[in-house]
């Protein structure tokens, strides 16, 4: 059956100007309702028919849900604070360049200034056979195309975390909130809690049809950055295609605290490799209190040890090992 | 339509252009006289942040009231009810850039915004570039001299990218300006003479 692509099914549309409004209304329709950042993720789906909700909520319209704020030590960001906001104030640059980096190398300057924070880690994911419409696992349907059918086309796809489902989360800022041990502000109706990035994504193994775990009725509404690692010493790389507008084939996000070349803290997070941001937990244990070149020496190995490549994927476990080594020497010529 | 229909019924000293678009304003007006009488205009808010649907926009500088569908894009609404045809739709999924105007001076893509989502704030499309007495805008001017594009399709959005970029960035070095310029995409592959005519207009821009 053809498509008519050139408009979008229609949908009660409500543009509340407060976080109040935004989470009644979020309660009032929830399973039926869509909420809208910036609308890179959602609006090519409606006009492709792939999601068909009843209302669609749009947060463009709250005020209190942009910009950045200090408090403390801390710096709290608005989930609606655009990316190219981000990847230049002069806070976040200056104490959380590694957020900054990550934001900066998302797609293009007219999708940054757009694209909002909290969107960009809470989109689903790009794998297109999931996107085209097929009825995989993540879709309620019987199997995965890319990872099972002898066929599958899975050179963006996984290596780490897959079960059934190959599909990677996308995002380019995921991977730096969880580096930055960030803490992300969760609210409904009812009342709000924080909780730490690293637990705010999903993977298959815990839920197969959705990257994260927000729940119908509730909103995403702020992001903090804890003054654990303000200036710390950071490396942020993404590997794609094309310089622009690509997405990630992989990512990484490191942060760590040195005294000399000794590495005393440290923390290393892949993206585009799994369904979830990909903490290098094994590669942090191992390094932790050593010099960053015998680190460097070190951490390839471990960076992709456990990786299973699917036939076009396998790319993705050297790009991970030497993201690894290239993110603890700092240096994107190692 | 077939294009012999359009020639014979057009009035006398219009341009099939001109004609085309009257009929698309006059088909706004008569569609947005309905809604007095339609469900979606009468009656009081049902819900906190719920939209009207005849709104005022502020295109070029000017007022315009016009009909506006919950799920209408911008790129939507201001070619087929505003006639504003200069941005063009390539991809209609924020992959290409022909779409690019400038919303309160930031350039984004048009096909990947609610028109709802734009109400009190200033867009800026190519149409408005030119001075009312038709004298181009200097960076228009730019490219005009040095021959910038091949077929044009994406020089709207080109242009209103580069305008929004030099608007942060008034004396960007080439390469700065090819990032500025990087969400907008050129099937000609005519990238070279498209930014030695930008890198001119901004040039221009910068002396008058």
């Amino acid at each position: 059956m053809a498509i008519i692509r050139d408009g979008m099914p229609p949908f009660d549309l409500f543009r509340p100007t407060s976080v109040d409004d935004a989470l009644a209304l979020a309660g009032r329709f929830g399973a039926d309702a869509w909420i809208l950042a910036g609308g890179f993720d959602s609006l090519e789906r409606f006009k492709d028919r792939l999601k068909r909700p009843k209302a669609v909520i749009d947060l463009g319209g709250i005020g209190e849900l942009r910009g950045v704020r200090r408090d403390g030590g801390d710096l709290v960001i608005g989930a609606m604070t655009t990316l190219a906001e981000v990847s230049r104030h002069p806070d976040i640059c200056e104490r959380f360049g590694l957020l900054a980096e990550a934001a900066a190398a998302v797609a293009s300057p007219q999708i940054r200034n757009q694209g909002t924070l909290g969107g960009n880690i809470a989109q689903d994911t790009r794998c297109w056979y999931y996107r085209g419409g097929w009825t995989c696992y993540r879709a309620g349907g019987g199997t995965c195309f890319a990872g099972e059918s002898p066929q599958g086309q899975n050179r963006e796809h996984a290596i780490f975390g897959a079960e059934g489902c190959v599909a990677v989360n996308p995002s380019d800022t995921a991977p730096a909130l969880v580096a930055l041990e960030a803490r992300l502000v969760i609210e409904n109706h009812k009342g709000g809690r924080e909780i730490a990035a690293e637990d705010f994504f999903v993977g298959p193994d815990k839920d197969i049809t959705r990257l994260n775990i927000l729940a119908p009725g509730e909103l995403l509404t702020a992001i903090r950055l804890p003054a654990t690692w303000s200036g710390a010493t950071f490396y942020f790389e993404k590997v794609s295609d094309r310089p622009v507008w690509d997405f990630s084939l992989v990512n990484i996000a490191t942060a760590m605290r040195l005294r000399k070349d000794r590495i005393e803290q440290v923390r290393l997070v892949l993206g585009a490799v799994a369904a979830r941001p990909w903490r290098l937990s094994e590669v942090e244990a191992a390094i932790m209190g050593c010099d960053r070149n015998a680190a460097a020496e070190a951490a390839p190995r471990l960076a992709a040890k456990g990786a299973a490549v699917l036939p076009h994927n396998g790319y993705k476990a050297v790009l991970a090992a030497n993201l690894a080594k290239r993110a603890l020497l700092g240096n994107k010529d190692a | 339509m077939h294009a012999s229909i359009v020639e014979s019924i057009r009035p006398a000293g219009m341009t099939r252009r001109q004609f085309i678009k009257s009929v698309i304003a006059t088909g706004a007006v008569s569609s947005s006289g309905l809604l007095f009488s339609g469900p979606a205009g009468a009656g009081p808010k049902a819900s906190p942040g719920a939209v009207e649907r005849l709104i005022t926009l502020d295109v070029n500088g000017q007022r315009r009231r016009v009909d506006v569908l919950p799920q209408e894009t911008l790129a939507q609404t201001l070619r087929h009810k505003l006639g504003l045809t200069g941005l063009k739709v390539g991809c209609d999924r924020g992959e290409c850039g022909a779409c690019t105007v400038l919303v309160d001076a930031v350039p984004q893509y048009a096909c990947s915004l609610l028109t709802q989502s734009v109400r009190g704030k200033a867009i800026l499309t190519v149409e408005g570039l030119a001075r009312p007495d038709g004298k181009l805008h200097p960076l228009q001017q730019g490219v005009l001299d040095e021959q910038g594009f091949q077929c044009g399709y994406c020089a709207p959005g080109f242009l209103m990218a580069t305008l929004g970029f030099l608007v942060t960035n008034p004396h960007p070095t080439r390469q700065e300006l090819a990032h500025g310029v990087s969400g907008n995409l050129c099937r000609c592959q005519d990238y070279d003479k498209i930014l030695t005519g930008l890198m001119r207009g901004a040039e221009y821009m910068r002396k008058e």
